[in-house]
């Protein structure tokens, strides 16, 4: 018999509640639309709660800044794989959408004058590159959580329904292509719901943990991912991860840069101090991207430490005890909760640990999702949209510029949340009826786990997964590992279509809920690995041992051949290619560059 | 087998799922420690110390911070037991 499945209709359904999520509903529910948001946890548990650096303006409260300013840098940042048109758009809309923030409530950290105060940032400069400038706005190191809270009070005033502890299975779409909404299941349940809508919007957050060193919180699987590729729509320049050098082994939880700041050292299995190779005069505190190629080389040239060999270690073991309760405090705690070892008496394990996803489902600036088409190369898909991590629209490119990515939700939250209300004026009143095959592919998923015997083990395949991905397409690349690494990837996937879990239970089945989002991190690893493999050059935080920095490709980046966004469709397993946009709205494009600090 | 407190275990242990990835680690070890079902002594402290905001409880079971809640003390203690191991770092999965 087949399960049941209880349909509710809402004008818009809105997939996740962190920073996104919360920001498009409101614009949806004060324009009175009802609108429904889902979500795995707690809004104000969420991973946008981490974020601490910032969000960017260029209000230029403390000095004169500008947009075009922002714009450039954002641009920079990107290594010009950006899209010219979505960048000037968030630049010049991140005034608005701060203001609207600190009229929500939010408690910004401020100057004596009452307005805004605004810190430095790596890569944020004025007059196109020549120095530093104060752009970041924040509420102490807490400016995500304090930002969640501002908009999640503003939901609840305004009616925005939350669906808590529910988690989105597919996309529905119809004959047309158009979205129709998602299925969905009540996690207290066990039970299956359709949210049968005119308005899809996917705010689901990055994919974070399909790495085995990862900064991102367990909830963050690339569920949007996963239902997006599933229903053909195809995930944009995902062979693009921001990664940190310093990551607990094993752990991900991040050790600051500051620890080198105060003399840590980063040595091999030997012992030896192996900057000093790489970087002679800056040696532990080259700049990211060389401390971690360094790091990744030792590695796969047989110095990592431990039984298997696969990370360094960083070391202030000969700093005095006093300096390191003193200046390092919350750093020996880390190290002893989740390296085991008391920095002050032994080193700690650390290796490259992913952070932050670049690529996504593909949007316009609108927030509108679009596909190749037959006429154009964005073609908007009818009633979907995407906006935060899971979007790329694209502003981020190829690498993205510190709080740019609280700036990001914001503006392209609000932006589709705007357009979709624009949308839902003009659309009928009564909702497209749903397709006969409306609910086949989550019943089909649903029916498989349940059956299953002589199955693969859900976290054995996952940690094969995250594995595969770390060794294969982290943060420093190479051609044969790539290459082994797409054939891995595919075997993974197999396994991951074979999980069985032991325990059917309804109520609260986590075990359940973890199989489910495998599904979703597969697609986001198998996009990785093939993109990743495919781009043969270097740009932003993509770099190929096999695509150096010469003269007639700085920085190995290819323009002639490369300057274009990749796209990876789940059905068999394909990229396409479409181009940059370079042409801003309303200023002269950008020019290539090299991209140099 | 008790089934509300097993219902209680089960939704307890979705709301382990935090904001922060230092509060996910640890409270997986502490799942790791602890039997199938919860007493309802365990469940009932696990829950106090759930409510909390991530950056509280992080800063709660990195020692910053103490609550004036013995027991939720004393739980964030057994968190805090480190889980030393000589050759291999914890694994995060």
């Amino acid at each position: 018999m087949k399960p049941k499945v209880t349909v509710r209709k809402f004008d818009a359904v809105i997939v996740g509640a962190g920073g996104a999520g919360l920001r498009a509903a409101i614009q949806l529910s004060e324009s009175g639309f009802k609108t429904a948001v889902l979500t795995k946890v707690f809004p104000t548990r969420s991973h946008t709660v981490a974020a601490q650096g910032g969000v960017a303006a260029s209000l230029g409260n403390s000095e004169e800044d500008h947009w075009h300013w922002h714009m450039y840098d954002t641009v920079k940042g990107s290594d010009w794989l950006g899209d010219q048109d979505a960048i000037e758009f968030m630049c010049r809309k991140a005034n608005e959408v701060v203001i609207e923030l600190e009229h929500y409530g939010m408690p910004f950290d401020r100057l004596d004058n009452g307005r805004i105060y605004q810190r430095p940032f790596g890569g944020h400069m004025s007059n196109f590159g020549e120095k530093p400038v104060r752009r970041s706005c924040a509420a102490a190191d807490r400016t995500g959580h304090a930002m969640l809270h501002a908009m999640y009070q503003r939901n609840v005033k305004a009616n925005t329904q939350f669906f808590v502890e529910w988690m989105a299975l597919d996309l529905i779409r119809d004959q047309e292509g158009e979205v129709l909404g998602v299925t969905a299941l009540e996690m207290e349940t066990g039970e299956l719901y359709a949210f049968h809508a005119k308005a899809t919007i996917f705010a689901t957050g990055g994919a974070g943990r399909i790495f085995h060193s990862s900064t991102n919180a367990f909830i963050n699987t690339g569920d949007g991912l996963g239902m997006a590729a599933r229903a053909g729509i195809p995930l944009e320049d995902m062979e693009f991860w921001q990664f940190h050098p310093t990551g607990v082994a094993g752990a991900g939880v991040l050790i600051t840069e500051g620890v080198r700041g105060e003399g840590g050292i980063l040595r091999n299995s030997q012992g030896e101090r192996f900057m000093e190779r790489y970087a002679p005069n800056a040696k532990d505190l080259a700049s990211r991207d060389v401390v971690s190629r360094a790091m990744v080389t030792e590695i796969n040239e047989g110095r990592g430490c431990g039984p298997n060999k696969d990370y360094v270690l960083l070391d202030i073991t000969h700093l005095e005890p006093d300096v390191i309760m003193k200046r390092l405090p919350g750093i020996r705690e880390i190290a002893i909760q989740f390296a085991g070892v008391d920095p002050i008496k032994a080193p700690i394990p650390v290796v490259p640990t992913c952070h932050y996803q670049m690529g996504g489902i593909p949007t316009n600036y609108h927030g509108q999702v679009v596909v190749p088409g037959k006429r154009t190369q964005n073609e908007i898909v009818p009633g979907f949209y995407a906006a935060g991590e899971c979007a790329c629209a694209s502003v981020h490119g190829a690498n993205r510029l510190g709080t740019n990515s609280l700036l990001d939700l914001l503006v392209f939250g609000k932006s589709a949340g705007e357009t979709a209300v624009e949308e839902l004026k003009k659309s009928p009143k009564a909702h497209k009826d749903l397709p006969a095959d409306a609910f086949d592919r989550t019943l089909e998923r649903l029916n498989r786990l349940n059956t299953q015997k002589d199955g693969a083990n859900v976290h054995e395949t996952r940690l094969a997964m995250q594995r595969t991905m770390q060794k294969h397409a982290g943060v420093f690349r190479f051609a044969h590992l790539l290459k082994e690494g797409v054939e891995k990837i595919l075997e993974v996937q197999k396994a991951v279509n074979q999980t069985e879990i032991k325990d059917k239970s309804m109520v609260f089945n986590t075990a359940r809920i973890e199989a489910l989002e495998l599904d979703n991190m597969i697609e986001a690893a198998v996009a990785t690995m093939v993109s990743a493999e495919a781009r043969k050059e270097s740009r932003g935080a993509h770099v190929r041992d096999d695509c150096p920095d010469t003269p007639e490709h700085p920085n190995g980046r290819d323009d002639d051949n490369w300057l274009k966004h990749t796209l990876w469709f789940k059905e068999g397993n394909r990229l396409e290619y479409k181009s940059v946009n370079l042409r801003p709205l309303t200023v002269d494009t950008i020019p290539l560059k090299k991209r140099a600090y | 087998m008790n089934e509300p407190r097993r219902i209680r275990t089960e939704r307890l242990r979705w709301a382990s799922r935090r904001a922060l990835l230092e509060n996910d680690l640890l409270l997986q070890r502490f799942w790791q420690s602890q039997p199938e079902v919860l007493d309802d002594e365990t469940a009932s402290v696990l829950e106090r110390l759930l409510a909390l905001e991530d950056h509280d409880l992080w800063e709660l079971l990195s020692g910053r911070r103490e609550t004036d809640d013995p027991a939720v003390n004393e739980l964030v203690a057994l968190l805090r037991q480190p889980a030393v191991q000589e050759c291999e770092p914890s694994t995060g999965d």
